[in-house]
């Protein structure tokens, strides 16, 4: 059945720069903002741009990925006609391989996608944090007529180096790529969000595919490409809230950024919700002698002590005397009595006994505490 | 397998709570933050392994309806079983059955289709986190006729007083089911039998002009029966008026009562709803509450329950309170034993206080 638009949705990385976080788990399935995991926002985004044919790309350990996604209910994405489709690496008569890039993981599943016949194809990260209308782009890039349009943000200037820059024209044509440029031309970056005209990216998927020397990967490969054969690329201007949560210091001040007064990106907004599973614990209880200013608490927590710029999942529980300070607790954490902590994320269902004080400096990355290095980081800050 | 099939039967229970029931039946009634009374009921059934559930309703249940769809959010809608919400609409001009004796001829196929043998009959008033599992094991144990589920209390209170009572021998058979009111054996309302008996008893009571299935065939036919009671002492509470309520929700905000009736990893399923974590602004004073999701805190809560999405604004106090969904209390109000329906306003500095005993009901939608 023919569909205008297909989007696919990349899922498989690993994330190894969260570091503890993504050990044993999908970056995109990382637990974020007290209730949700990453690739929520970029689901909720789906159904809420009525994208309804969505394909999600995983590979690195997709266990509690795939139990998450599941067929996409939380999402309405489990649909009669299309919905979500989970693609993971598999084997064939000819062989199989993993996916080899973010290219090569398109390639591999042009079947599924030549099913709906699309005109274009949506590329999308599932680890990012913000709220998006596609149809904005999708609109956008047939006004210009373009082969492909790219989101962009314009991030300061200091902040460059960190991007893929885009170098365009007044008409916001793509003239240039660089990655991670020294001295930037532009402060327009990449947001990782493509639209491409399918039978135009399809031919590129293909040639690239029997490229020995490529990376099989769209910003280093297949966009480079379309720009000597002088495609129409374009940039579509991204005003909002965006954030790749790429590395445990990102993690933690993208959370930090939840509890902002004037964030252009509101949890709350009726008109673009996000979605997720629910757990089905009861409402939180606040103790007698509580504190608890700018933070973020989920259903099933009890509260004692003081909480302060910090966001608790469900079912943590908050000893008496405890001091939370720019944390985040994940799902199933106990906190004991008279705990201190400080720019601290507390993994999943991690235990902290009563007197423990755990402070991460200002200048260092925050401190991620699992069960195996509770006991090592705690003594290490006790002198 | 031995299974049985779920009946909430609504038909007897009165619209108590006001204002709080001109437009919603008891059982639809919001409780403890999150839920319905009859979210209890069905997740005690659905965890017990019945998969087909039927609801009796009398009268005001769109609600109801609105609340548990497809039945989905207990796992209900699946291919075996399900949910059958089955509302008081008959014309046979040949039926003379009365009372609840009505529903069961009028719905008796879908007694008659289901592969079940037995039926666990209950109400929604009896509020509690159990396997009603444990009462059918013992049901089926004892081989008796038919078993109540019962509880003794410590203290009676005016909530129970309605509530039937059983004097049970050593060997638990119930020798007499009577309204006593100094009787700590309170009857929860729940009960399991064969579905053959079932039927033989109800079409028993039509022939006889009866109008009460519980009263008229099993209290009335006691010598005849093989009655036994099965006493559960988990946490439970009966709420069957404003006052119990008022009294069995904000009990709740005690930890140990809380921690009995919600135990972590035992949950008590409700209606999805997607709402994001609580938001505690610079400016909330939060002491000894129940918060649901989806709110934002700017002012003072004490002693409170706050239903999902309340907005409570800077300098306003919230005080011994239940606030039911989407409220919002603008800046410098003061409320004070209140109960607020959903969708409540109360404008800026507004004062309201109820007395303790006797809360202040506001009804939906009002803005004050």
């Amino acid at each position: 059945m023919k569909k205008e638009c297909v989007t696919m949705l990349l899922a498989g990385g690993a994330g190894k720069r969260l570091g503890l976080l993504t050990r044993n788990l999908a970056k995109p399935a990382v637990p974020f903002g007290g209730r949700y995991r990453i690739i929520d926002f970029a689901l909720s985004n789906c159904l809420n741009s009525h994208m309804y044919t969505v394909g999600v790309l995983t590979q690195y350990s997709p266990l509690k990925l795939h139990q998450h996604i599941g067929v996409g209910k939380p999402w309405d994405l489990d649909r009669m006609e299309d919905g979500l489709t989970i693609l993971s690496p598999y084997t064939e008569t000819s062989g199989g391989n993993w996916y080899l890039g973010t290219a090569d993981s398109i390639t591999k599943n042009i079947n599924f996608i030549e099913q709906y016949d699309p005109n274009y194809l949506i590329v999308l990260s599932g680890d990012h944090i913000y709220h998006m209308d596609y149809n904005e782009l999708l609109n956008q890039h047939k006004e210009k007529q373009a082969d492909v349009t790219i989101s962009a943000l314009e991030v300061p200037w200091k902040e460059t180096s960190r991007f893929g820059i885009l170098n365009t024209t007044d008409d916001l044509r793509i003239y240039e790529f660089e990655e991670k440029p020294t001295s930037a031309k532009n402060n327009l970056a990449s947001m990782g969000i493509y639209i491409f005209n399918w039978d135009i990216l399809k031919q590129y998927l293909e040639a690239d595919s029997t490229n020995e020397s490529s990376n099989h990967d769209f910003g280093q490969d297949i966009l480079p490409a379309m720009i000597l054969d002088h495609r129409k690329l374009y940039a579509y201007k991204f005003e909002g809230y965006w954030k790749d949560v790429g590395t445990i210091e990102s993690y933690w001040e993208a959370h930090m950024d939840l509890l902002r007064e004037n964030l252009h990106l509101s949890l709350n907004n009726r008109n673009w919700r996000t979605y997720s599973h629910d757990s089905n614990f009861a409402p939180q209880l606040i103790g007698e002698n509580a504190v608890i200013h700018h933070s973020l608490i989920n259903n099933g927590c009890i509260i004692s002590g003081n909480i302060d710029h910090s966001v608790l999942f469900e079912n943590v529980h908050i000893g008496d005397g405890s001091v939370i300070i720019k944390s985040i607790l994940l799902p199933g954490a106990r906190v004991g009595d008279n705990v201190l902590l400080e720019r601290v994320i507390v993994q999943e269902n991690v235990t902290i006994p009563n007197n423990t004080r755990i402070v991460a400096h200002p200048d260092e990355d925050p401190v991620v505490l699992s069960n195996d290095n509770i006991a090592y980081v705690s003594l290490g800050e006790e002198d | 397998m031995t299974t049985m099939m779920g009946l909430i039967n609504l038909e007897h229970e009165h619209d108590f709570l006001k204002e709080l029931t001109y437009f919603r039946c008891g059982a639809a009634t919001p409780f403890a933050g999150r839920y319905r009374l009859i979210d209890f009921t069905i997740s005690n059934m659905a965890k017990s392994s019945i998969s087909e559930i039927a609801i009796f309703t009398k009268s005001k249940y769109r609600s109801l309806i609105e609340h548990l769809g497809s039945g989905a959010d207990w796992d209900l809608n699946k291919r075996h079983g399900g949910l059958f919400i089955l509302p008081p609409h008959w014309e046979d001009p040949t039926d003379i059955s009365k009372g609840d004796l009505r529903h069961f001829r009028n719905n008796w196929d879908y007694f008659d289709r289901s592969k079940s043998n037995y039926v666990l009959i209950s109400g929604s008033q009896f509020i509690s986190n159990m396997l009603y599992r444990d009462l059918f094991h013992h049901h089926l144990k004892s081989g008796a006729d038919v078993t109540m589920l019962t509880t003794k209390y410590d203290r009676l209170l005016p909530e129970h007083d309605s509530c039937l009572k059983v004097e049970v021998d050593e060997a638990g058979v119930v020798e007499d089911i009577t309204n006593d009111l100094k009787n700590p054996h309170v009857f929860s309302g729940v009960y399991v039998l064969r579905k053959a008996l079932l039927l033989e008893l109800i079409e028993d009571c039509i022939a006889n002009h009866k109008t009460h299935f519980f009263l008229d065939g099993i209290k009335a036919n006691l010598a005849r029966l093989n009655v036994h009671s099965y006493n559960y002492q988990g946490y439970s509470a009966v709420v069957n008026s404003i006052d119990s309520y008022y009294r069995e929700n904000l009990a709740l905000l005690e930890n140990k009562n809380y921690q009995q009736l919600f135990p972590t990893g035992d949950p008590v399923f409700t209606k999805i709803s997607n709402q994001a974590p609580t938001q505690y602004k610079g400016t909330a004073k939060v002491a000894k509450s129940l918060i649901a999701t989806g709110g934002v805190i700017e002012g003072d809560v004490e002693k409170s329950i706050l239903f999902r999405g309340v907005h409570v604004s800077t300098d306003a106090v919230v005080k011994n309170s239940i606030i039911m969904p989407h409220c919002k209390i603008e800046a410098g109000a003061h409320l004070e034993n209140v109960i607020l329906d959903k969708d409540v306003t109360v404008t800026k500095d507004q004062v309201l206080k109820g007395a303790k005993e006797q809360p202040f009901v506001i009804a939906k939608r009002k803005t004050v």
